[in-house]
């Protein structure tokens, strides 16, 4: 499974998204700091989810943290986040 | 370094704004904290750049620190404020200028 699989996974099954998008931007990050040959270092997520419905951007950005934890600590190197809850 | 938290917290406490990034404000070496570094010099606000690069105690230490696993950190008055998606969307919406000036910090930019 490729890391964006695991990323959509993990987050899929963590907040029932009404929408997920993973893209896998490693190969505009070519020979920066993190990247490796082969990509799955550097990650876009736009997500949209009711789980984020009253809650600050700070929390938004930890529940995602929290629920890619095993991924932040091994594989990823970036991860650049946009969380809306419904109707945002 | 001996308590490397403790460091942290006075540099985080002891000046208004506060941003942990790779590399210098000068020469960042990391796509997002230079694109926050970009952000606080177009706000016009003045701050002290950490670069995590220079001590591996340091550049884990942060991690722990705000419980966040990346870098760039932002910090105002003592606060963690975000990463650089958050700066970003503080950016775009005119709320980082509303926020330093509600804390009282000092921007050069005219309102």
């Amino acid at each position: 499974m490729s890391m964006a699989d695991r990323i959509s996974a993990r987050l899929t099954q963590g907040f029932q998204p009404i929408e997920l998008v993973v893209v896998d931007e490693s190969d505009q990050h070519h020979g920066h700091g993190g990247w490796r040959e082969g990509g799955g270092t550097h990650f876009r997520v736009r997500m949209v989810a009711a789980a984020f419905a009253g809650e600050t951007r700070i929390n938004r950005h930890r529940k995602v943290n929290e629920a890619l934890k095993a991924e932040l600590a091994g594989g990823i190197h970036a991860l650049a986040l946009d969380l809306k809850a419904p109707g945002e | 370094m001996a308590d490397v938290q403790s460091w942290i917290d006075n540099e985080v406490k002891s000046n208004d704004v506060v941003l942990f990034m790779k590399g210098t404000p000068q020469m960042p070496m990391c796509g997002f904290s230079g694109q926050v570094a970009m952000i606080l010099d177009r706000v016009g606000v003045a701050y002290k750049g950490i670069n995590v690069l220079e001590n591996d105690e340091v550049r884990q230490g942060i991690k722990d620190y705000a419980n966040w696993p990346t870098i760039p950190q932002l910090y105002i008055k003592g606060d963690f404020i975000g990463g650089c998606d958050i700066v970003r969307e503080m950016y775009s919406s005119g709320e980082l200028a509303s926020h330093l000036k509600e804390k009282g910090v000092a921007t050069k930019s005219a309102a």
